[in-house]
């Protein structure tokens, strides 16, 4: 370790690669098109970002000669490296890539209007060349487009040679008011909670996105609330993480209650639809959490964890519900659950016994084949005298708590439920994570043959990791049966079990932040494979951009929106200092230093 | 009586006939070695000891009592425990959690501490390192940790798969100390090894291994002196 840092502390960071910036540009400009052709101005432009500025289907398009401009300029700095001075290059370079991608859009343009291509490109419309020349003449819309797409490359590499803080600053103050647009229906909801239309009224515009004024006083808010705040806050956690570990421990424990509070308070100041969503919300944490146990903390690539979900479902229905066509105990759902829980774990227990014995790829796909059996047999003729077949089972009663009734008709009812359920599996991860079942689980994801010559007992430890997935995936069908009424073999798709596994992915395999906060954005934002999210202009595109994110995420962030910050460095370490390897540019031959 | 002990062992990988009647005995303390080249047996050898592969016929005796069809677990309970070829540390834990899956089947804590403390003392690189993560440590504190991981296990026999494969050459000498230095501790040491010559100047006895068969079991010094193992082994590695 020593040995390498001390060669990277005589390299500096390489100077502009000028291919790099044209490849960037070439694929901005591809980017750009596919946009387009997949249909997303056009399908996005009906929702405002700021009215009359800036509608989500511009902002399909503009986002990418920036962010290419700003990725393509961005090198990785390595502890011991020094930073190369930035200069006027670092601009012509950012305009460089936005150019290309601009360009893109105007010979897209060019050929709209001399070609007819609509039979297989549905998109390939008179109103895609109308928005993007913004229903103006096309020459100026292209004349517009290479402003425009320059611009804001320029921008996109100014990003690199102002400061870092004022970039910070600048990006903040970007997402915030694509935040406070984006969560439009949340905030006006919570506002409204709180009696405060006039205030959404002002930043609000009557039909859906931003108002001019709105943008500007939001956008002035996030500039000064850190610049006021900031050193203050800053001072605070110095001061929390300089505290003895007793003490330490004490104001994380009151900052817990106070959240775990206002979380219960939150839904009584929320309207319907954001109880409903965060409701929806909670079914996914708590099914991404389940399976963050299975292939985050164990490493078992569970395909068809929807499996176990649908068992969890099905049953509640099948002993709540009247209508149960074979076996009707009409049992009230808190006596239900725990043979819910029970028969779940044993049902984990069957399938996982044959299951663990495999590896990798082959565990993948026997998995995914589990997930599909479970869901025809519950569609099955031949059990559509226990299932209702197609016809699902309905009037599934609600859950009767003493003080009132859970149902789906009251979406606060049954957001503070999944909240309930929520904090059961927060804490039972992490309990489960610090403890010798978790480390062996560890273990077992790290090196399989290793923990076994460690005296883990591979076969029984992977089953457990299974059975704690299963009964945390039944807690949510549970909840799921209770809140829709009815239940149909279409709820349980492979799909669902493909984007658990992404909300995992993309929250951090094995963080359990990581992972809430992935499902907050993803089923909150964009939505779950048939729940609308607050983006509900997204949900024909929602697939697209899943696996868009999936890719992206695989290749540059393999840690997860919400890192381990150490860990990140460490993976990027490694990437660099491989592609140094091969390059030759530093002598990875880092034993010599332990004599 | 011999801590661990392979009697008539006979083991497949499906049709193929891999270990062929072996029989070898490893006595309490004493530092022993199992040469041979490539696809000799030598890995199944030690998986078969440990229990991670069940031989066809034949039986591995711990400690007298028969234990071909326990588990690694219940093996490694009873002090068997295995150092892995190239280290192979868990990457992305870091050296206090690889250090305590090491005793991940003790439960006397005090004992626990005790021992790491022990490590501590013969590694003190890995005391420093202690919360970074095990796959960012150099070649050399890999090795250490890997021992010390398997030194966590309070284990009274220790199998030892290519210890010094995959080091630079500088380190395979003083891996070989560290190695005679656990020895001295009066740990029983088993040493899969194809650097024939720095095996053999530190282990008591030896075994070399071909195609699954036990075709010589001499003291060290014999095996250094026999002139065919000189010609196919020693001449290859020699200047190793």
């Amino acid at each position: 370790m020593t040995a390498t840092s001390d060669n990277l502390s005589m390299l500096e960071a390489p100077g502009i690669n000028w291919r790099r910036q044209i490849r960037f540009a070439l694929v901005g400009g591809l980017s750009s098109v596919f946009i387009a052709l997949a249909g997303m101005p056009v399908g996005l432009d009906g929702r405002n970002i700021i009215q009359p500025v800036l509608s989500m289907g511009y902002l399909a398009l503009l986002w990418v000669p920036f962010v290419f401009a700003s990725l393509a300029g961005s090198v990785v700095i390595l502890e011991g490296m020094s930073e190369r001075e930035r200069d006027a290059k670092d601009l012509a370079a950012g305009a460089l890539v936005g150019l290309g991608s601009s360009a893109g859009l105007i010979i897209l343009m060019v050929l709209i209007q001399n070609f007819n291509l609509r039979d297989p490109l549905v998109n390939w419309s008179p109103q895609l060349l109308d928005l993007l020349s913004f229903d103006r003449s096309t020459g100026l819309g292209m004349l517009l487009w290479l402003i425009l797409g320059t611009t804001l490359g320029l921008l996109g590499g100014a990003m690199h040679v102002v400061p870092a803080k004022v970039r910070s600053r600048i990006l903040a103050v970007a997402l915030a008011v694509l935040a406070v647009s984006v969560l439009e229906t949340f905030l006006t909801d919570l506002l409204e909670g709180f009696g405060l239309e006039t205030l959404t009224d002002f930043i609000y515009y009557k039909r859906g996105g931003l108002e001019v004024s709105g943008a500007i006083v939001v956008a002035a808010l996030a500039l000064l609330i850190p610049l006021l705040v900031g050193s203050k806050i800053e001072g605070i956690k110095t001061r929390v993480v300089e505290m003895p570990s007793e003490e330490r421990r004490r104001v994380n424990l009151l900052l817990l209650t106070v959240g775990a509070a206002l979380m219960l308070v939150l839904p009584f100041f929320l309207g319907k639809i954001t109880n409903e969503l965060l409701a929806n919300v909670g079914l996914f944490v708590l099914l991404a959490l389940g399976l963050n146990i299975v292939v985050g903390l164990a490493g078992i690539l569970d395909l068809g964890y929807v499996a176990f979900f649908a068992v969890g479902g099905y049953t509640t229905a099948v002993l709540t519900s009247p209508n149960s066509p074979g076996f009707s105990p009409e049992l009230p759902w808190p006596v239900a659950l725990i043979i819910v829980v029970v028969l779940t774990g044993i049902v984990g227990l069957f399938i996982g016994a044959p299951v663990i014995r495999m590896r990798g790829d082959y565990l993948a796909i026997v998995t995914l084949g589990f997930g599909e059996i479970i869901r025809l047999l519950f569609l099955s003729d031949w059990l559509s005298g226990w299932f209702g077949g197609a016809q699902g089972i309905t009037n599934i009663p609600g859950v009767d708590v003493g003080i009132g009734t859970v149902k789906g008709t009251d979406p606060r009812s049954v957001f503070l439920l999944v909240l309930v359920f929520c904090a059961i599996a927060i804490y039972v991860s992490w309990r489960l994570e610090h403890s010798r079942l978790g480390r062996a689980w560890m273990a077992i994801r790290e090196d399989e043959d290793v923990a076994e010559a460690m005296g883990v007992n591979t076969t029984n430890t992977k089953l457990m990791a299974f059975v704690v997935g299963a009964v945390l995936a039944s807690f949510s069908g549970a909840i799921f049966s209770a809140k829709v009424g009815s239940i149909f073999p279409t709820s349980f798709l492979m799909l669902v079990s493909i984007i658990i596994l992404v909300v995992v992915i993309v929250g951090g395999m094995g963080n359990i932040v990581g992972v809430i906060a992935g499902a907050l954005v993803l089923i909150g934002v964009l939505g779950g494979p048939k729940q609308p999210g607050l983006l509900q202009e997204f949900s024909q595109f929602k697939l697209l951009i899943y696996g868009a994110l999936l890719v992206w995420m695989m290749l540059k962030r393999p840690e997860g929106l919400v890192p381990n910050v150490r860990r990140t460095r460490e993976l990027h370490q490694e990437e660099f200092l491989q592609d140094a390897w091969l390059k030759g540019e530093i002598d990875t031959d880092d034993d010599e230093d332990s004599q | 009586m011999p801590l661990l002990e392979l009697r008539g062992v006979n083991t497949h990988y499906g049709a193929v006939h891999i270990l062929k009647d072996v029989d070898l005995a490893i006595y309490p303390g004493e530092l022993v070695c199992l040469l041979g080249g490539n696809a000799s047996g030598k890995s199944t050898t030690l998986k078969t000891l440990l229990g991670m592969v069940t031989p066809t016929t034949g039986d591995v005796v711990l400690d007298g009592e028969s234990v071909t069809h326990q588990s690694t677990s219940y093996r490694v309970e009873r002090g068997v425990t295995m150092v892995p070829e190239n280290r192979r540390l868990f990457k992305r834990l870091s050296v206090k959690e690889n250090l305590e899956l090491g005793a991940y089947l003790r439960t006397d804590r005090e004992g626990i501490a005790n021992d790491m403390e022990r490590i501590f003392e013969l590694f003190p690189r890995v005391k420093e390192r202690m919360n970074q993560k095990s796959g960012t440590l150099s070649g050399g504190e890999q090795q250490m940790v890997a021992l010390g991981r398997a030194l966590m296990s309070d284990p009274r026999v220790l199998l030892m798969d290519e210890p010094s494969m995959g080091l630079a050459p500088a380190l395979v000498q003083a891996n070989f100390e560290l190695i005679q230095q656990i020895h001295e501790e009066g740990v029983a040491i088993f040493m899969v090894e194809q650097n024939a010559n720095m095996a053999l100047s530190i282990a008591d006895r030896g075994w070399v291994l071909q195609t699954g068969k036990v075709v010589l079991d001499d003291s060290a010094e014999a095996l250094l002196a026999n002139p065919e193992l000189r010609a196919s082994y020693l001449g290859e590695s020699g200047n190793g």
